[in-house]
């Protein structure tokens, strides 16, 4: 149950935070782990999986914003725990800074110290809630501007993983005042929704799935209550029978294969009105996981067309068809395609009249990346390379 | 923390700056007395003074605050100022200092255990725990009270006790009903103590799973795998209920997978993939949720190729094979080769075949290297257990020019096929004879190895096409310098020169197919990761005594989990103790099955085709291995420690045939033993001896019922706990104790009677006298056939 240390490393390896819990593993553990997490050559991967063991000594990391957040112990501790602990601490810090970068963590090191000591006592989990946490923490919050930052790529929520839009709530500190002293009464509710497709080579949908998320950030002060309402045909499958039977049975309505709740979520008037009450604790949190397979129209078509024009050259024509309707307008859009290892030049050729669109070829991780400010229904937008 | 720059020189100044009234000033000084305090035990004196004033504060943040640093200085002389403030924080009338305070004991038992035990702190953390109102504090003296418990449990039988009374009805049903008052992170800690808990009768279980349902829909995944847990450990003895557990995870653990980042779907996925091994007919029809997506971490797809294979069966291989052959052309290599594996192990599942030995042949012509040698590798072994799709394959690999392949192991699979199909491929004793013209560049012996066996059969097949090229390889092979190339090719040459018939007996028998590849991890160990789950066992794929040490062992040191071995209560001591256990036969009767091919076949891919003489040695080597396990296994949890090595020698003392005659064992005959204790013993010692010994005809014949050979191994005073199976194998479990001292033996023994072979696995308190018992029981079975006889005969 307890972790032993807990540290955070930017990309290059620099010692940002560490704290040790228990004293029970060597000195030289972040050395350790870095070079490990760089040179992952195990089994083929180029990636260390999130959790390895050194010398008995278990590891444990995820990535936040590029920076590693890392755990540690010699115990056979749940493995989710610890990994769900340190997406906490992430976020709780977060909560706190407004925005987790390199600098702002180096800014605010006393305060992060702080609530590290609140978090964890002797490798034990106390409590993660930024709503408990701001009745023992003083430290006030350096807010580094936002306008610092780089703006985040949208794609780059679903290479991460972490499902969290750019708005400009999301770097707002919790805890810190407006400059000037007042204080607005905000919440922001944020439907995050990764929707994977499959399409065949002829434009046939093979595999369709969404996984949703309802998140919230509220900066509400006296914690009121919230209500929630949900489309009222809206429908939960129950255990059993496989999720792919739906497809036959479904009339109308949505059809969530299943959910999961925030724990402040009160689900008493759930089954009648399709309401989630709650009282939102400070912070950001997300009230409801879904998942479902429901057929359902994508809002992008994609069509491809790969020829290859020589023995050292191939020819790639993406087309995507947006599918919505014309009153709605999708903003920042990344097109990505993974391309061989052994890739050396890419060229791209846009369609003429193209405005706000940008091509680009990573050549560290060999992707190709087309990005779109703007797409408005029923336009076909065409690119060979 | 301070920029690598070493600032305790100003320890004496920050100390006399802790005297403010200002919080956030105070919690500074604080955080640099934690950091350099232990650099500075004589000044640290220092802060144990204002410290001390401070836990005596008006505010409770102070007290609280206060309270933690002194605990955390870790300084060992200064212990004796801990248990007065500790005392007080325990009855503060605050919740928040209270909290402190428990970690605090916790942390004093870990600088000073005798402190701590004298100060009599552990009772009053326990009647804290029964009634404090906050439910933080209870949390904390929870997590405190198990490890200052388990870990005083080794020298004290008092703490022994009171780790038990945790696991009582009534403390676990107060957690249990209070569970929504804790956080989250609390609320797994209750629940890691509740899957150790024993019900008392199944509407026991039922309470709890009632109690617990709605914990599955909760958003932290740590929270639902511990429920989870919960619900497969009280089930393992119902099995349709284990069933329908199965069947209400599955939503909730998917819905988890795709909900976090990917670093907690890999750890949710992990123990999915525990589950769908396990079950693999459960999610067979969600095989879809398992496909990859072109954006995961290869850590990801890895274990979804993994779940493909283990739910592929008659209804949707066809999709899921269409499926892996898309990621064959990925462009993240490592992947590709996984997933033409993956074909290839469906493939072996038998799962229509036919398509898929089309699949992989179109592979070979997509003229990539690593898809040539991935899938060649794979033809190899499919030709082994379908000699049927031979002509098929050997016309699409006589294409291959070997000149493309660099891969030892996919050279090996085609050096493999060329010798075993000769007389298919024209022009087989060419390539081998090219091959072993190049021998010298050939850097790895595995393939040396193959070009040696491969000339033979060639030879045998073609002589005089090979003759020359066989003597090249001879020649070749026996100035190698590896040593089993070296060894192989005297060999060869010997039994060349001793006779032609005898050597074509030696190397290239008819073979059978091969029906089943033996399993590389035996499923005593898959059992022991099923049940430490929810624990990091399950993401390496082993059992926790191969990674960690033996005090951080963590929930599982001293647990006595109910095992996959249910053994019920027996009900009257008078007739013979023999229950049936369902739920296991299956897993037993295939447990055994692959023993079996083990010992026909041999799991060696390398060498064993042509060497059956080395079954024997692979035999030996394979019970070495088992006892090897073992070992460290247990041997933390057995009161006598024994070293590694006196296991090892007992092992191989096993080897021989004749062994020294052992001192005369007194058993006693009226030895008892309760099943509870049994099954915590065969869980805690590690397996002495294995044996195999072969059962008379006569007594096997004797055997239709499991109660024959239970009434005369009584009469041997072995007595019988528990026996299972129906013919042709037979499970039993015995016991028996010293004559004079209550040191215990226990056995598994498995019966075959179509092979009139037995399986002797034993365990023992006192491992000297092990081996004399093993001869006692050995003789004991051996006489079965002349009793059974009398038996037969009295009844006629």
């Amino acid at each position: 149950m307890m972790i032993s240390q807990f540290f955070v490393l930017s990309q290059r390896g620099d010692n940002i935070v560490f704290r040790d819990y228990r004293a029970e593993v060597p000195k030289g553990s972040t050395e350790t782990f870095f070079r490990k997490v760089k040179f992952w050559k195990e089994d083929g991967n180029a990636e260390a999986p999130p959790i390895f063991n050194v010398d008995g000594v278990n590891y444990f990391h995820v990535k936040v914003v590029g920076l590693y957040f890392v755990a540690t112990t010699r115990v056979n501790v749940s493995p989710s725990l610890v990994l769900e602990l340190l997406q906490r601490i992430a976020r709780v810090i977060k909560d706190y800074l407004g925005v987790l970068n390199e600098d702002s963590f180096r800014k605010n090191f006393v305060l992060v110290y702080e609530l590290l000591d609140e978090v964890i006592d002797f490798g034990y989990v106390q409590t993660t809630s930024t709503e408990v946490l701001k009745s023992y923490i003083f430290n006030e919050p350096i807010v580094v501007s936002p306008a610092r930052l780089q703006p985040i790529d949208p794609a780059a929520i679903f290479t991460q993983g972490a499902k969290r839009m750019p708005g400009t709530a999301v770097t707002k500190s919790v805890v810190a005042n407006d400059p000037g002293g007042r204080r607005r009464e905000e919440i922001f509710v944020d439907i995050i929704e990764k929707i994977s497709v499959t399409f065949s080579s002829s434009g046939y949908i093979l595999t369709s799935e969404i996984d949703g998320t309802i998140q919230m950030k509220s900066y509400l002060s006296g914690n009121p209550e919230i209500r929630l309402a949900l489309n009222e045909d809206l429908n939960i499958g129950r255990g059993g029978r496989s999720v792919y039977d739906y497809r036959s049975s479904s009339g109308s309505g949505v059809i969530l294969d299943d959910c999961n709740f925030h724990e402040s979520v009160r689900l008493d008037s759930f089954d009648s009105d399709r309401t989630l009450s709650l009282v939102p604790p400070d912070g950001e949190f997300p009230v409801m996981n879904y998942r479902m397979t429901q057929e359902f129209k994508p809002p992008f078509h994609v069509n491809t067309l790969i020829e290859e024009a020589g023995r050292l050259k191939a020819e790639v024509i993406i087309k995507i068809r947006a599918e919505f309707p014309s009153d709605i307008i999708a903003n920042t859009i990344t097109v990505q395609m993974p391309l061989p290892n052994y890739t050396s030049r890419a060229s791209f050729e846009l369609e003429p009249g193209a405005a706000g669109q940008r091509t680009d070829f990573k050549e560290s991780n060999k992707m190709l990346e087309w990005n779109l400010k703007k797409v408005i229904s029923q336009r076909k937008q065409g690119q060979s390379a | 923390m301070t920029i690598g720059i070493d600032v305790s020189s100003v320890f004496g100044e920050m100390v006399m700056c802790s005297a403010t009234s200002d919080i956030v000033l105070k919690k500074m000084c604080y955080l640099y007395v934690g950091n350099y305090a232990k650099g500075n035990p004589d000044l640290s004196l220092l802060t144990i003074n204002f410290l001390q004033r401070d836990c005596k504060d008006e505010d409770p943040m102070i007290r609280g605050l206060a309270l933690r640093s002194l605990c955390s200085l870790r300084v060992p002389n200064l212990v004796e100022y801990l248990v007065g403030p500790l005392g007080s924080g325990l009855k503060d009338n605050n919740s928040y200092v209270r909290t402190i305070a428990v970690t605090g004991v916790l942390k004093l038992y870990h600088i000073s255990p005798s402190t701590c035990i004298d100060a009599d702190f552990p009772a009053t953390l326990k009647s804290l725990m029964l009634h404090d109102s906050d439910a933080q504090v209870v949390a904390n003296c929870l997590s405190a009270l198990q490890e200052i418990w388990s870990l005083e449990a080794s020298h004290s039988e008092e703490a022994c006790r009171e780790k038990e009374s945790l696991l009582s009805k009534p403390v676990i049903y107060y957690f249990l009903n209070r569970i929504k008052e804790f956080n989250e992170w609390a609320q797994c800690l209750i629940l890691e103590l509740a899957v150790k808990y024993v019900p008392s009768d199944s509407n026991d279980i039922f309470d709890i799973m009632n109690l617990l349902e709605d914990r599955l829909q909760h958003a932290n995944g740590a929270v639902v795998l511990a429920t989870v847990k919960v619900f497969l450990q009280l089930t393992l003895s119902m099995t349709d209920v284990h069933q329908q557990v199965y069947e209400r995870i599955k939503s909730p653990l998917l819905t988890l997978v795709s909900s976090g980042s990917p670093e907690q779907s890999y750890a949710i996925l992990s123990h999915l993939h525990l589950l769908v091994v396990r079950a693999p007919f459960i999610f067979a029809a969600d095989y879809k949720h398992f496909y990859c997506q072109y954006n995961e971490p290869s850590y990801v797809k890895k274990l979804k190729l993994e779940m493909l294979t283990a739910v592929a069966n008659e209804s949707n291989t066809y999709e899921i094979v269409t499926e892996l052959c898309e990621y064959a052309a990925n462009v993240d290599i490592a992947i590709a080769r996984e997933s033409i594996r993956a074909v290839g192990k469906i493939a072996l599942q038998q799962y229509d075949v036919n398509a898929i030995v089309d699949r992989l042949l179109q592979f070979l012509e997509m003229e990539k290297d690593y898809v040539t040698a991935e899938t060649l590798v794979l033809v190899k072994d499919l030709l082994r257990k379908y000699p049927q799709w031979s002509h098929d394959c050997i016309s699409v690999v006589g294409g291959i020019s070997s000149k493309n392949i660099q891969e030892p192991k996919a050279k090996a699979a085609l050096i493999w096929m060329l010798g075993e199909y000769a007389q298919d491929m024209s022009d087989a004793p060419y390539v081998l004879e090219n091959l072993i013209e190049n021998w010298e560049e050939e850097h790895s012996a595995e393939v040396r190895l193959h070009l040696l066996t491969a000339a033979m059969k060639c030879f045998f097949k073609r002589a005089p096409e090979t003759q020359k090229a066989l003597g090249t390889a001879l020649a070749a092979g026996i100035a190698d310098f590896h040593q089993d190339v070296h060894d192989r090719a005297l060999f060869y040459y010997r039994v060349l020169q001793y006779d032609v018939h005898v050597a074509e007996r030696v190397v290239s028998p008819p073979k059978q197919a091969v029906s089943v590849f033996a399993d590389t991890q035996s499923s005593e160990i898959k059992d022991r990761v099923f049940d430490e789950f929810n624990s990091l066992s399950v993401i390496y794929q082993k059992p926790s005594y191969m990674f960690t040490d033996k005090e951080h062992r963590g929930p599982f040191e001293f647990s006595d989990e109910v095992g996959n071995i249910s053994i019920t209560p027996e009900a009257s001591s008078d007739i013979v103790p023999a229950q049936q256990y369902e739920a296991n036969d299956k897993d037993l009767l295939l447990g055994i099955d692959e023993k079996d091919e083990n010992k026909g076949v041999s799991n060696n891919n390398g060498s064993a085709y042509t060497a059956p003489s080395l079954e024997s040695s692979s035999n030996i080597t394979s019970q070495m291995q088992e006892l090897a396990i073992s070992g460290p296994a247990t041997s933390a949890t057995t009161p006598q420690s024994f070293g590694f090595d006196d296991l090892f020698g007992l092992g191989l003392s096993t080897a021989p045939a004749p062994t020294p005659s052992p001192p005369l064992l007194k058993l006693n005959a009226r030895a008892a033993l309760d099943p509870g204790a049994f099954q915590q013993k065969w869980r805690q010692l590690p397996i002495s001896l294995t044996q195999e010994c072969s059962v008379n005809p006569q007594g096997i014949a004797a055997l239709t019922v499991p109660q024959s050979l239970i009434k005369h191994m009584q009469s041997h005073s072995i007595h019988c706990i528990a026996s299972g199976g129906q013919s042709p194998n037979f499970k039993f479990f015995f016991f028996a104790q010293k004559e004079s001292e209550p040191s215990n033996y226990l056995t598994e023994c498995i019966i075959n009677t179509s092979s009139a072979k037995a399986q002797i696995k034993v365990k023992a308190d006192e491992q000297s006298t092990c081996q004399a018992f093993t001869t006692v029981f050995e003789t004991a079975l051996s006489k079965f056939v002349s009793l059974t006889f009398d038996f037969v005969s009295l009844c006629y």
